[in-house]
């Protein structure tokens, strides 16, 4: 009785040691779960659902405080995907956060740019390029299309454009499927 | 010692012929003849000529020229930014009247940056030619910088530099294989370019085998080129070159596909992810080849290449040797103009080739057909119809896939899937829809998920870097503001009461008035530039100092 007390009470010491040791050794600094959500999200850093930028989003995706419908440049697929990684049901985008669109660019008028640096302080991807009181340009393979320039611009010369099909990222049309559906209907 | 016997017995085995064959194939109605017993035509110089930047795989090129330049034929007018391009030529000479979008051979029909040249019909070349150079003298490293200078891309339909292939250095070349297997029904500008310049093919091809030093050489040519054939043995007897060996090849669509022609020739399969490089094999076209001799041999750029006008919708079909740039309406008036039959204009064959919407566009490095076709002759494809699952499709396809399975994946967008089916190893030959009795454009739902998949790819990548932009901004503005907390933090502590502070304080009101002081000092000191003064100037300066010692006393009261 005795013996198999200590055994066991030595036994939990033990393991309660290593167990302890590795917690501190082998820590894992952040959250898992939020680099993989992270992963997933457009990095648009936009900030249309309510958090500022992606991986905040993504943070309150895995404390369960924020749905997985909120990101609007993701659209459809971000959902699923997000779906697909937490075991949830994939559902609509909310329409309060805005609407999914085909990705943009913003270009600077640089004939009417007054060079004030707002929208340098605005960019969340350092995508624009100047100095206070010279002309502002954007870096276009750098912009994420988040717009968040344009509301702080006082001259209004920030436009947005859609990005610009060339042979290389064009896709080729899928065939439409209207005989085709007829087996599946 | 069995790598090397291993290699030799390999080279031995092609060498003498063993053929083996490929998965599926199809043997397809060839429609050559119409073109194929036609001698090549010159095209001449078009009025215009608009020169793509991008006429290859990779990065495009960069122009270096601006509207009203005047270029020289074979002057290079755009420059390869990098080892994954190619420079672009001026075809003929002439003024640059543009450098603008338009159409260019493509499935989009997007445009792209071209550079349009106005002719001026004289051909002028520049004053100074470079000198043609004895090949056989000169290091294989020359012959891959003159194959780049010359802008040289493979020309059987991809496009790929022909430098990186000819150059790899990692690996040792067991075989150089030069690919005449035009095995797509129409197109015979191959065939007629070995008919007619047997010589500068067997020269080119000697040139890429000194480039390279494989162990054997082979022309693989399709067994129903008979004076393709003839024209090219003779060349080798009349060169006395015993080191290339042709090989016929069956004639199955597509036996001339790269992957499969080193299938029938060496039995092996090139690794879907690989590259034949890998295996010690490297595979040309014969018009690359002649490319090559052109560029080494003569110093001339790549600036024409032969292409077959052809198709029912053409009056007399025929193969145009052509500037690259010239539109394809020149070339269609050059053979007859549009019968009144005509339907569709593909450029490229009726398996692999896609449907142009408008004539004005130019040829480039890789056109080698323009297809003019009838209703009769190529008729619309009826309305897709639900797949049967009749298994047809994989029975034919050469690079052993499951054609249906690749559908049903790229119908429904799931990707992952669709690619664990390897649908990267799919060449897009057509065989599948090619047989399908249900008439599903199999090949355009592929093509629609291989250029899905590279955006989404593209996307990602785009992302990633977006992120890393995002977190070193957080990072810096962070910095900032604690270098910005450091300084303030600094700043109290100097000016908070206690005594020892007190005493810096002292200091530094002692200090800021010893730089005053000093700064007087400097300023009460005598300027240096009262040496060497005039008489006049010596009386003004003692009348500024008699009114200065007058005011004074005044001053003080």
């Amino acid at each position: 009785m005795l013996i198999a007390l200590i055994t066991f009470g030595l036994l939990a010491l033990v393991i309660g040691l290593v167990l302890g040791y590795a917690a501190i050794r082998f820590r894992v600094e952040s959250d898992p779960i939020v680099d993989q959500i992270d992963k997933l999200l457009p990095q648009t850093q936009c900030g249309q659902c309510t958090y500022p930028g992606c991986r905040p989003y993504a943070e309150a995706i895995a404390a369960d405080e924020a749905d997985i419908n909120q990101c609007p440049p993701g659209g459809e697929s971000t959902i699923q995907a997000l779906a697909d990684l937490l075991g949830k049901d994939p559902k609509p985008l909310n329409p309060e956060h805005g609407e999914h669109s085909e990705k943009t660019v913003v270009v600077i008028d640089e004939q009417v740019c007054i060079g004030c640096t707002l929208c340098i302080q605005a960019c969340p991807v350092d995508a624009i390029l100047g100095a206070a009181k010279q002309m502002h340009t954007v870096i276009t393979s750098e912009c994420t299309g988040c717009d968040l320039c344009i509301p702080p611009c006082p001259v209004e010369c920030i436009h947005v454009v859609p990005v610009k099909t060339t042979a290389r990222n064009w896709i080729w049309p899928k065939p439409d499927a209207i005989a085709a559906e007829v087996d599946t209907a | 010692m069995t790598a090397s016997g291993d290699s030799f017995r390999r080279s031995r085995d092609v060498t003498f012929g063993n053929l083996h064959s490929f998965h599926g194939g199809l043997k397809l109605p060839g429609h050559r003849e119409i073109t194929a017993n036609r001698p090549i035509c010159n095209a001449g110089i078009p009025p215009l000529l608009s020169i793509p930047l991008q006429q290859h795989i990779g990065d495009p090129a960069e122009c270096l020229v601006r509207p009203g330049d005047t270029v020289y034929k074979g002057q290079i007018i755009a420059r390869a930014p990098g080892a994954f391009s190619v420079p672009v030529h001026a075809s003929s000479s002439g003024t640059v009247i543009a450098v603008e979008e338009r159409l260019v051979p493509h499935p989009s029909c997007i445009k792209e940056k071209c550079i349009v040249i106005e002719t001026d019909g004289l051909d002028r070349v520049a004053d100074e030619q470079p000198v043609a150079i004895d090949y056989l003298q000169t290091e294989p490293e020359k012959i891959c910088e003159l194959v780049q200078q010359a802008g040289i891309v493979g020309m059987g339909g991809a496009g790929f530099p022909t430098r990186i292939k000819l150059c790899n250095r990692k690996q040792h070349i067991e075989l150089l294989l030069i690919n005449a297997v035009e095995c797509e029904p129409y197109i015979s500008c191959d065939n007629r370019l070995m008919q007619e310049r047997a010589a500068e093919v067997i020269e080119g091809v000697r040139i890429m085998r000194h480039g390279i030093q494989p162990d054997a050489c082979i022309i693989a040519i399709e067994d129903n080129m008979h004076a393709a054939e003839q024209a090219l043995r003779t060349a080798l007897e009349a060169a006395s070159e015993t080191g290339i060996t042709i090989i016929r090849v069956p004639e199955i669509y597509p036996s001339g596909g790269e992957r499969q022609l080193i299938r029938i020739l060496t039995g092996r399969e090139v690794p879907g992810k690989g590259f034949p490089a890998d295996m010690g094999i490297v595979c040309q076209n014969v018009g690359t080849a002649t490319a090559v001799y052109h560029a080494v041999a003569k110093r001339q750029p790549l600036i024409s290449r032969i292409v077959t006008v052809t198709g029912e919708g053409i009056v007399q079909p025929q193969n145009f040797e052509c500037l690259l740039g010239t539109p394809v309406s020149h070339l269609v008036a050059a053979a007859g103009g549009y019968t009144s039959g005509i339907e569709r204009l593909l450029i490229g064959g009726p398996m692999m080739g896609y449907a142009v919407p408008s004539d004005n566009i130019p040829v480039i490095k890789t056109t080698n057909c323009v297809l003019a076709v009838s209703r009769e002759e190529m008729p619309a494809p009826p309305p897709a119809q639900p797949c049967i699952r009749c298994g047809k499709c994989t029975d034919v396809c050469p690079a052993d896939l499951l054609p249906q399975q690749l559908y049903w994946y790229a119908r429904s967008n799931n990707y992952d899937a669709a690619q664990d089916y390897n649908l990267f190893d799919c060449i897009e030959c057509g065989c599948c829809a090619y047989v399908c009795p249900s008439h599903i454009p199999l090949v355009q739902y592929y093509r629609h998920a291989k250029t899905e998949i590279w955006t989404q790819e593209a996307q990602k990548k785009a992302a990633d870097i977006a992120r890393k932009r995002h977190e070193s901004r957080l990072a810096r503005l962070e910095r900032i503001k604690q270098q910005r907390a450091d300084r303030m933090a600094r700043k109290k502590q100097a000016l908070s009461g206690d005594n020892g502070s007190k005493d810096a304080k002292k200091m530094a009101i002692q200090a800021a008035l010893d730089r005053v002081k000093q700064k007087k000092e400097q300023a009460s000191s005598t300027p240096k530039n009262i040496d060497n003064l005039t008489a006049e100037q010596q009386r003004m300066i003692a009348e500024a100092d008699e009114r200065r010692r007058n005011r004074q006393p005044g001053s003080d009261n």
